[in-house]
């Protein structure tokens, strides 16, 4: 192959990607549960200077694929976990079936909030390119989940 | 020793069925439309000043499921709203109705006493309850229910901003589900039905 055509290997694999990504069908899950688990130990790492920050200040689900916002308190003692006072090993499982921005008040984050962002089931090439984009950015992303000032 | 091998056995049996039965019945249950709590646990008892005077105390509704909310009379979008959907769903419950006990504990002491609450909370339906008290008891509820609420000053008055979802507590005086804010009446019908078929 000559080395004018070399530039050319990326730009197919990109968009064979993209394809993909447009293309391929949604993951299926049964349970359909985006989880999030406090811990055995948490509350003493936080008392003895810690941050610990476990439930991100906004969290995106997706109608049909992870539509079930999933709590549990694996922790010693009763935990404030987004809009949930969880006993320890208590869970709340929350589903939504409307695509929207929820706002809940949540001591656990300093700004009092969290925001729960519901989309809608990504049905089109481009629901899903812009779906697993999002996810792709969300994975490399902010790892605090804490917003950014 | 053998009759104490028996006796271990024995126990573990039952240890054994007590569990598969706690599964089984949290596997049959069927799914609301809340946040549901599992396993559930005993509501947090309240004792404040009911709006219809007296003492109230969610242990004289066990035969009833609650709905208990967190509000306050001054406030001007989510505790409207959330009692007109709890209103509704009431009256979409029909026969039903009346086997539900909504209740509505006020984050705003200072201003909500028990005669404010009665004549605020008949205006969506005249069976809704509302609970005062001092600050430390009403502190101490919403320490239980993990319920926030916080005094926000406007220039010469103030506004409490407050959790706004709803507590469903079954007959039983189990705290169940949580629902948020935003929801329809439709979804608590079907929540209510759920609870009152147990």
């Amino acid at each position: 192959m000559s080395r004018r055509k070399w530039p050319l290997i990326p730009a197919i694999a990109l968009g064979v990607a993209i394809a993909w990504a447009a293309l391929a069908p949604m993951p299926e899950s049964p349970r359909r549960e985006q989880p999030f688990v406090i811990p055995e130990g948490t509350w003493a790492r936080r008392m003895s200077g810690d941050q610990v920050d476990i439930l991100p200040q906004q969290i995106r689900l997706t109608l049909g694929v992870n539509d079930v916002l999933f709590l549990k308190n694996l922790d010693t003692v009763p935990q404030t976990f987004g809009p949930a006072l969880l006993m320890p090993g208590q869970s709340f499982r929350l589903p939504f079936e409307l695509a929207s921005e929820y706002q809940f008040a949540c001591s656990a984050h300093s700004s009092g909030q969290m925001t729960v962002i519901v989309d809608p089931y990504p049905a089109s090439p481009w629901g899903r390119l812009r779906w697993r984009t999002l996810n792709l950015v969300e994975a490399f992303g902010n790892k605090t989940h804490e917003p950014k000032s | 020793m053998r009759a104490m091998e028996s006796y271990m056995s024995i126990g573990s049996a039952i240890a054994a069925a007590l569990l598969w039965s706690i599964c089984a019945v949290a596997a049959d249950r069927p799914a609301l439309k809340a946040g549901v709590f599992e396993p559930p646990r005993p509501a947090p008892e309240l004792s404040l000043e009911a709006s219809t005077g007296g003492t109230l105390s969610l242990a004289d509704y066990r035969d009833k499921v609650v709905l208990l909310g967190f509000g306050f009379t001054s406030c001007p979008e989510v505790c409207p709203t959330t009692l007109a959907v709890l209103a509704q769903a009431r009256k979409r419950l029909g026969a039903q109705a009346d086997q539900v006990q909504v209740v509505y504990v006020t984050v705003d002491p200072q201003r909500d006493t028990a005669e404010r609450m009665r004549a605020y909370l008949k205006g969506f339906d005249p069976t809704f309850l509302g609970g005062t008290g001092t600050p430390a008891q009403l502190e101490a509820v919403r320490k239980n229910y993990g319920v926030m609420a916080e005094r926000k000053n406007i220039g010469n008055s103030y506004t409490v901003g407050h959790s706004s979802s709803v507590y469903l507590i079954d007959r039983k005086g189990l705290l169940r589900a949580m629902m948020p804010y935003g929801r329809l009446p439709d979804d608590y019908v079907h929540d209510l039905r759920v609870l009152l078929s147990e």
